[in-house]
Order: structure tokens, then C-alpha cells, then sequence
């Protein structure tokens, strides 16, 4: 029998309290290498047979590519994907030139070429990779503010001010994010300490220490993550203020208890990747688990159909927003919607219904499986629906009654900042959690085991890739990398805080237009 | 329940060994022999099946075309001596219009019959020309089929060709007017003539053997019609040039004929007319600048069905600024909706439609139907290498392909087509294909994204 758990996991509520996957996590940094022998980098680093092992390059490096680890006789294979390139040559730390034997070559590697795609550049991966192991930014050989994909995010850049104002402080700069943006509401004035939260991945598409890994760095950090529509497994309870519980269309694992646990329930309408599709969880990872938690067959492939059947207009929106808030009275409610052409209206039509929280999924945004034509055609991508749904919100005067949070193919915190200014109050990150974890992007996610480096997957064998503690500092990690490289934006920029940073599209030009209007 | 139309697809696996993206190669001499190989490990087990089969001739079974590319071997190796690299026969693939992507995933809908599914979000170009810079539309809550994927049965993709009336006259309670014939595809999609370059062993058979099957209309010309080995059929549109007008016996059996335009078209389909009332006479032109006038012109001479003609990436033919196919059938279409005969005439376009989504959109750009050629021979294998328009032997033997294949794998195709245009209908709220043509509402074109959400912040646009 296919089970999700091990020996060693936690199986009744006393235990997650005394087990070290379930200890307290802080927002501390700790360097977390990556998980397989030989991580990729931009360059390879190649040692010929000629090296006499004298150390020289140990000694030179200060990039920790070579090691020779006490009690070794030899320096050990070289740990390529931290060199920084033919750039090192300048600095005085060059290995290559520097070897008396001449045995070391540097190439641009290989594999990297057949890396990522437009939106997700090699270089892309790799400093999100370079920040899940460091905590920190990337280094500068590493192009990690655009992609290559040749509109929206990848063509916006930020006018920096000549002079910073005086008096701005990096340590004063203020990133939290209040969720509960309505007047007259009794409902908890919910504040998150950065201005983005986990994106929901359900159990049964993604494997569930990625999932426990994603709230833990979340409860870190004061945010949410979200349970997506696979139910609510009981190993998410001891986080519970920290998950958010998404109501889909199928209702997968959706109870009184689910709902009354949340902070914050979310109404999934649509998916970005799949607007109008529903959701599709192959039969091949429906393992036994899955289908005793979403009351499914094993092995059969679950739909979660669209719409909802019970919602044919904002009226019924308005009942089915009711009736949560009747069944959990202190939570807020989202309602997470794709980017059709009447997309403004979708947002008001949210709010006057009673919605805390409009969360837009743009075109381009992730999934565990989608048709490719759904994914590359329907709908539009999050930049338009940003500056479309903002502006008339604030036409419409409720601007300031609603939080706007927007995903979909945000993959940085330059793109979160850009999406700030463009007008959103707050991003949901869920791409760049999973590549923080190793993703590659092959896109093999839907079917047979899954994920074959154990992300997405409810294989036994492949779910053990993974362990709690590990994703969970990688992901501790990329927040705070997040975290100090938005703050660098926002100081440089001379913003103070998040909400001061909302709709300054005047802090942005694009390059594709003259920008008349910007600097006038 | 009345019977639905539905396209029965049977896994058929390539003949030969098709290419694929990705493959691992060893790169160093530098194996350590550890006895632990990755390979073993591989979570597809590609490499221990590829040792069981790989020999196994014509084995199907090739890791080439099968890696997924997850790295986990080359990651995993004890010496890092495995490395990841882009097959370049695969870059070699297609040309740039139809894209080495494009030609695989073709493969695949044609093996498979199935539709396309991947994990992660789109990871190609923000937008592009033509075709790729058109997005369409979803409807949030509003359907016309009140249960989603399940649903679907209720959409309609079939299409009527010919002219339909605006009104019915009577005279006191008789009918005095008469509807003409009109012709159904149960979806917006012909087959188009198979250029000769392809024009050889089973290709056309299989083509016009596929349309009989799934009911879809195969336009051939008279020398196809008469060498393919097929039992006479009903689905086949003669392409007739001149000299076939006259007592020519393919032609008393198609329920429509097509013609080139010529100045004398109108005499010409007069003619045929004639001699077969209800018989549906469609006119083929080239697009060009002015296709919107002549389109006009041949409306109003009553022809039925128009067919208008692009390039094989979809461009019209001009020495200036040619345009793509999005832009020039909107202004036909839209010249045709003003003159108020839209309905009179059946728009078809051919040329540039390469993947499912160009079909839809070609339709709401105005098409009532399209057509396809290409798609229809890289089911069969091809590559596009162009050999044999320079007179070189075919690499994939285009010639010795079997019929029962070449069928199936046009029919698979076209299945997945099927089923892909569902998911579009479906995600955009509308239930039957008819009602898609023309409807830019259901759509979102580039320009007008970029002018509302761009323009109005940072100016005009370069």
C-alpha cells in the first residue's frame, strides 16, 4: 500500500509537538545546500588527472568551489555551481590561473544552455536556487531581475531617484501587508510581515513536506500558505493559523472543521493556467492517501469541475460568500478568480459581495497539470489585469475598501515590487517556492509518479527525495532573500513602505514605450 | 440522447525513430566504474528499458525521444561525467513558422489522439505575431453548460457551408422562396489539397480515407481523386481548374466542387450550376491586400462558399507590409458584415494553421471554417526538411507509408484538434462553433491589452 507517511513522521497530535520536523522554526538563515551530488551553475569547472592535490586552489577560491575536507588526501570534485566565471580573473581569485599544473578548465555549462524557458531563464532558476541556499541576493553574474519573455514584467524597470531621501532607513522600511482592508468590518484586521503569501498546492498534486515545508517558513514569517483543493490533511493542524483553506469547485476535503480553523477561506473560481477548465488530478496520483482525504476512488482521475454549480452570477457569488462567513465568523474571505476581458467587473462584483481579499491568477501562472493550448491561450496575462483592475477599483471608490492580490508567472521580487507599483496590494508566490526546492521546470508533473525530483509527486518512493526540515530552510531562506531585496528596491526608490509603494506607476517605465507620460 | 460527435482515437506509435528534445550524454572520459550507475535509477526507467528494446528494430522505444529531461541522472552521477543537451536533429526540425515544438507535439496528438497536458505555468514568449498575440477569452461564472469538462458533449463544432438567406418570402401562406443547399462539417476544419511535393505512395489515399471516417470535407484535385485507392465517397471536394469544367464524371458525385477565381468565374459557376442545381460551387483566391473588395464582388455575384488562401505561415501575398492572416480576415469578415451578405457566403481559410489554437482563432478572426495541410503530413512523419522540393529521396520514406497508418494518425490528430477546440469553447462560455466566427468579443488582441493597461501610463507605444 502506497502510504504518504514513514516511520518517522508524526502520526497522532502529541507527537508533531516533540518531533524536530515539527519544532519551532524562526526566520533565521542557515546556509542549505542543494540536494543532488552535482548542482548545476552557470559554468563547470573541469579537474584533469594531472592534479597533484597541493591545495592551491582551496586556498585561492573564496568561493568555496574547491574543498579538501579534513582527513582528505585529495581536493574533492569541484562544487562548480558556485563559480562565478572567467569574471573571477580580475579579482585575483582565479583558480584556473593559478593552478600550478594547469589542470583545471572553466566552460560555460552545458547542461545550463538546456535550462528554463522565456520566462524562467537559466539564470532566473539559478539565482532563485542561489537564494534558497544562501538567504541572501544573487550574485551579480546571474541575471535575476527579468526574464527573457519580451512583454509585461520582463519589459518594466524601475526609474531609480539620483538621491535617496535623507532620513530613509533600510531597517525602517515597512513590508507589511493588511488583509482586512474593509471599513465597518468586525471581522480580524489580519496583518502579514511581507507582502506575499504561498500559493495553494494541494495534497495529491504536490508531495506533503513541500506542502508542510511552505506553511512552516510561512508561519516564520508571518504569513499564510494554502491548502489548495485536496483536503486538509491533520499534520497541516498545528499551522493552522498560518494555512489558508481553499474552497474549489470540486469541494475536495472541504468540512465544518476546515472551514472553522481558517483565518482565511479562499473561493477558488478559476485557475490562471486553466481558466474555465477546472481542475484534473490524474489517476496516477490518487494514491491510496489522496483518496481517503479528497473520499475518492484510488486510482481514478478527479475532476474538479467548473464553475461552481450552485454560482451563475455575483448574487449567488454573494450567498456562497455567506454561508462561509456564517460558518467561520472571525475569518476573512477571498475570492480567487482568473483574468477574463471583463475582469474589472469580476473584482467589483467580489467586492460588493462581501470579499475581503480579490486574489487575480493571470494566464501565465503555475499548475500541476493543465492542457498546453489552456495555458498558453486563455486569458490574459496578470500584467494587463493588474493596471486594468486597479485603476477601476479606484475609479469605482472602493479602492481602499479591498486587498488586491495578484499571481501568475510573478517570479521575483523585482516582479513583486513592479506588480506593487502597478497597483496590487500583495502577490501569491507558488513557482519559485517549488524551484527554491529544486524545481527545473520540466513540466512533468501531471502524471505516472510524478515529479521525478520528488516536488510534485504521491509516490512513496520519490515523496522520500524530500525532507521536511531541509525544504523548510530553503524556503526560510528565499523569504528572507525576498524580503532584503525588496527592501533594497523600496530604499532605493526612497518608498517607505508597502502601501505607499501601490499604484506609484510613476516609479516605473517601460521600455517598449516612449514614457512621455512618466517623466512629465 | 442523440449521438454526438465524437473522433475515435487509437494509439498509433511512429513507424520510424521520430526525434525528440532531450537526451544525456556522457561527456568525460572520466568513469569511475562505481558499479552504481544512475542509469538504474533513472524514475522512467528509460535506460533499462532502452537496453531491452534499443536493438529491437524498427524499436520505438528511444530514449531520445522519451527523456524528460528531470537531470536527476546527470545530477546523481558519482564523476559528473553525464550531461543534459538539446537533440540537434530536433533544432532541425520544421522551419520557423512550424517550430521544432510545434512538429513534436503533432507527433504526439497524432501517436496519441489525446490532448496535451503539461505541468508549470506557460513558459514561452510573452506574445508574438500573427496568432500569438491574441489571447481568448474565459467566462467566470456564467456557462453554457452547467457542468464543466463533463459537459462538453453539449458543445457543438459542426458547421454549415453554403449560402444561407436572410429571410423566407411567402405569398399568402405559400413559400416562394427557396432555400439553397447547404453542406455540414461536424467541425471547422477541411482538408486541403496535399501539395505535390508530398503527393506520393499512400499520402493522399489516407488524407481523403481519414476524411470519409471522421465525415470531414477533403478538398483534392481531379489526378488525386483518380489515382488514390479509395471507394468513391462522398466527402471529397473536387479542385477543378479549367479544362476539367466540362462533363467531368468526379464531379457529378461531390456535393461541392471548388474553382480558382478568374474573370470569368461567374460564367463558369453559372455553368455548374446548371448542370447540378443544389451542387455547393466554392471559389478559391489568393489573399492579398485587396481580398476584401473582390470578396465583396464574388458576394455579390452569389457566390456561395469563398475560399481564401494565405501562405504557409499564414501571410497574405504582397511586396509590401504582407499581412498575417489575423488581420486580413478580420477586415474581409468585417467588410462582409457591413455589406450585410456575411451570411450569404462561407469563409474559408487556408494556410498558417499549425496547431488547434490558430483554428479557433482563425474563426473568430471571421473564418466560418479553415483549412489544414501541413499538420496532415508531419501526422505521417515528416519533418519539413524540404528534401524533397530539392528532388532528394524522403528521409521518413513518405512514400512506402501504410495506408491503415497514415489514416489513423490523421485521424488521432485531428481527434486531439477536436478535443482541444472543446476546451476553448468551453473556457470561453460558448456552445457551438457557428457562433464562434467572428466573435472578437470572446477574445483579446495584444494592441488593445497593451493600449488600456501600458498606454495610458507610459504613452505611445514604439
Amino acid at each position: 500500500m502506497t502510504t504518504t507517511t514513514t516511520k518517522t513522521t508524526p502520526q497522532t497530535a502529541e507527537d508533531f509537538s516533540s518531533h524536530p520536523d515539527f519544532a519551532a522554526v524562526t526566520r533565521s538563515v542557515a546556509s542549505t545546500g542543494p540536494r543532488y551530488r552535482n548542482e548545476m551553475g552557470k559554468f563547470s569547472i573541469h579537474r584533469a588527472s594531472t592534479c597533484i592535490s597541493c591545495g592551491k586552489c582551496v586556498e585561492t577560491c573564496k568561493y568555496g568551489v574547491h574543498t579538501k575536507p579534513a582527513g582528505y588526501r585529495q581536493v574533492i570534485r569541484p562544487f562548480d555551481y558556485r563559480c562565478i566565471g572567467p569574471d573571477c580573473e580580475k579579482s585575483g581569485t582565479y583558480c584556473i590561473a593559478n593552478c600550478p599544473t594547469k589542470s583545471l578548465t572553466l566552460q560555460e555549462n552545458p547542461v545550463y544552455k538546456t535550462l528554463g524557458d522565456y520566462r524562467w531563464t537559466p539564470d532566473l532558476l539559478s539565482s532563485t536556487w542561489h537564494m534558497a541556499e544562501t538567504g541572501h541576493k544573487p550574485p551579480a553574474y546571474l541575471e535575476s531581475q527579468v526574464g527573457n519573455s519580451g512583454g509585461g514584467f520582463d519589459r518594466l524597470r524601475f526609474v531609480f531617484p539620483d538621491k535617496i531621501p535623507s532620513g530613509l532607513r533600510r531597517e525602517d522600511i515597512d513590508t507589511k501587508l493588511l488583509l482586512n482592508k474593509r471599513k465597518n468590518d468586525s471581522r480580524p484586521k489580519v496583518t502579514i510581515d511581507v507582502p506575499w503569501y504561498g500559493g495553494g498546492m494541494s495534497f495529491g498534486s504536490t508531495n506533503i513536506r513541500a506542502q508542510l515545508a511552505k506553511v512552516r517558513a510561512a508561519q516564520a514569517w508571518n504569513t499564510f500558505s494554502c491548502t489548495g483543493e485536496g483536503g486538509y490533511p491533520e499534520r497541516f493542524i498545528p499551522y493552522k493559523d498560518h494555512m489558508i483553506t481553499q474552497v474549489a469547485t470540486g469541494l475536495f476535503g472541504v468540512r465544518e472543521e476546515t472551514i472553522q480553523r481558517a483565518r482565511i477561506v479562499e473561493f477558488k473560481y478559476a485557475q490562471g493556467a486553466k481558466p474555465g477548465l477546472g481542475g484534473h488530478l490524474l489517476g496516477t496520483k490518487n494514491t491510496p492517501a489522496v483518496a481517503a482525504m479528497r473520499e475518492a476512488m484510488v486510482g481514478t482521475s478527479l475532476f474538479s469541475p467548473f464553475p461552481f454549480h450552485s454560482v451563475y452570477s455575483i448574487e449567488d457569488h454573494k450567498k456562497h460568500l455567506d454561508w462561509i462567513a456564517h460558518v467561520n465568523r472571525t475569518t476573512l474571505l477571498s475570492a480567487k478568480v482568473s483574468t477574463p476581458n471583463d475582469v474589472e467587473m469580476v473584482a467589483v462584483g467580489s467586492y460588493c459581495a462581501g470579499a475581503h481579499i480579490v486574489h487575480l491568477d493571470g494566464s501565465y501562472g503555475g499548475t500541476g497539470a493543465a492542457p498546453n493550448i489552456a495555458k498558453k491561450n486563455i486569458a490574459m496575462p496578470i500584467e494587463y489585469a493588474i493596471s486594468n483592475v486597479h485603476q477601476f477599483l479606484v475609479a469605482e471608490g472602493v479602492r481602499d475598501e479591498i486587498t488586491l492580490i495578484v499571481s501568475g508567472g510573478i517570479r521575483s521580487p523585482w516582479d513583486i515590487a513592479k506588480a506593487i507599483a502597478m497597483g496590487a496590494d500583495g502577490i501569491v508566490i507558488g513557482t519559485a517556492e517549488l524551484v527554491a526546492l529544486g524545481c527545473i521546470r520540466c513540466g512533468c508533473c501531471e502524471g505516472g509518479r510524478g515529479c521525478a525530483r520528488g516536488i510534485c509527486t504521491t509516490d512513496s518512493e520519490l515523496l522520500e527525495l524530500l525532507t521536511v526540515e531541509w525544504c523548510t530552510q530553503r524556503l526560510v531562506n528565499l523569504h528572507n532573500a525576498f524580503r532584503e531585496i525588496l527592501v533594497d528596491i523600496m530604499y532605493r526608490l526612497g518608498v517607505p513602505s508597502v502601501s505607499a509603494l501601490r499604484g506609484r506607476t510613476d516609479l516605473l517605465m517601460h521600455l517598449d514605450y516612449d514614457n512621455e507620460k512618466v517623466r512629465t | 440522447m442523440p449521438a454526438k460527435f465524437h473522433i475515435h482515437a487509437q494509439l498509433t506509435p511512429p513507424r520510424i525513430r521520430p526525434e525528440g528534445k532531450l537526451g544525456i550524454v556522457d561527456w568525460r572520459e572520466d568513469c569511475s566504474s562505481c558499479k552504481n550507475c544512475v542509469k538504474k535509477g533513472c524514475v522512467y526507467g528509460l535506460y533499462r528499458d532502452e537496453q531491452d528494446t534499443l536493438h529491437d528494430e524498427p524499436g520505438y522505444l528511444d530514449y531520445i525521444y522519451q527523456c524528460k529531461g528531470c537531470l536527476t541522472c546527470v545530477q546523481n552521477c558519482t564523476k559528473n561525467i553525464l550531461t543534459r543537451v538539446v537533440n540537434p536533429e530536433y533544432e532541425r526540425l520544421g522551419d520557423a513558422y512550424f517550430t521544432p515544438d510545434i512538429v513534436l507535439t503533432t507527433w504526439w496528438q497524432a501517436e496519441t489522439g489525446g490532448v496535451p497536458v503539461s505541468g508549470c505555468g506557460y513558459g514561452g514568449p510573452f506574445s508574438g505575431t500573427g496568432f500569438d498575440s491574441m489571447w481568448t477569452d474565459m467566462s467566470e461564472i456564467v456557462r453554457p453548460t452547467r457542468d464543466g469538462i463533463h459537459g462538453r458533449e453539449y458543445i457543438n463544432t459542426g458547421v454549415d457551408i453554403g449560402r444561407k438567406i436572410g429571410r423566407l418570402d411567402f405569398s399568402g401562406m405559400e413559400l416562394t422562396s427557396t432555400p439553397p443547399k447547404l453542406v455540414q462539417s461536424p467541425m471547422p476544419i477541411m482538408f486541403n489539397v496535399i501539395p505535390s511535393q508530398w503527393d506520393r505512395g499512400a499520402v493522399v489515399s489516407s488524407v481523403l480515407n481519414a476524411a470519409k471516417k471522421i465525415g470531414l470535407f477533403a478538398i483534392a484535385s481531379p489526378n488525386q481523386i483518380a489515382q488514390a485507392s479509395i471507394d468513391k465517397h462522398n466527402h471529397i471536394v473536387p479542385f477543378l481548374n479549367d479544362t476539367d469544367l466540362a462533363g467531368n464524371k468526379i464531379v457529378d458525385n461531390a456535393p461541392m466542387v471548388m474553382l480558382p477565381d478568374s474573370e470569368t468565374i461567374k460564367d463558369k459557376v453559372a455553368k455548374l450550376k446548371k448542370a447540378k442545381a443544389d451542387r455547393i460551387v466554392a471559389v478559391r483566391l489568393s489573399a492579398a491586400p485587396k481580398s476584401a473588395v473582390r470578396v465583396l464582388e464574388l458576394a455579390r455575384h452569389g457566390i456561395e462558399v469563398i475560399n481564401l488562401v494565405f501562405d504557409d505561415h499564414g501571410m497574405e501575398a504582397s511586396a509590401e507590409k504582407p499581412r498575417h492572416m489575423r488581420d486580413a480576415v478580420r477586415e474581409v469578415h468585417g467588410a462582409l458584415v457591413k455589406e450585410k451578405v456575411r451570411d450569404e457566403v462561407t469563409l474559408i481559410v487556408s494556410g498558417g494553421i499549425a496547431l488547434p489554437e490558430h483554428m479557433a482563432k482563425a474563426i473568430i478572426c471571421g473564418a466560418d471554417l479553415i483549412t489544414v495541410d501541413i499538420p496532415l503530413v508531419l501526422a505521417m512523419d515528416c519533418r519539413l526538411c524540404g528534401e524533397c522540393k530539392r528532388g532528394e529521396p524522403c528521409p521518413v520514406e513518405l512514400e512506402n507509408v501504410e495506408e491503415k497508418y497514415a489514416t489513423q494518425r490523421v485521424i488521432n490528430l485531428m481527434g486531439s484538434w477536436h478535443s482541444q477546440l472543446l476546451e476553448m469553447l468551453g473556457a470561453m462560455g460558448i456552445r457551438e462553433a457557428r457562433r464562434l466566427r467572428g466573435e472578437v468579443g470572446r477574445c483579446m488582441f495584444f494592441e488593445d491589452l497593451e493600449r488600456a493597461a501600458f498606454g495610458r501610463i507610459f504613452g505611445k507605444r514604439l
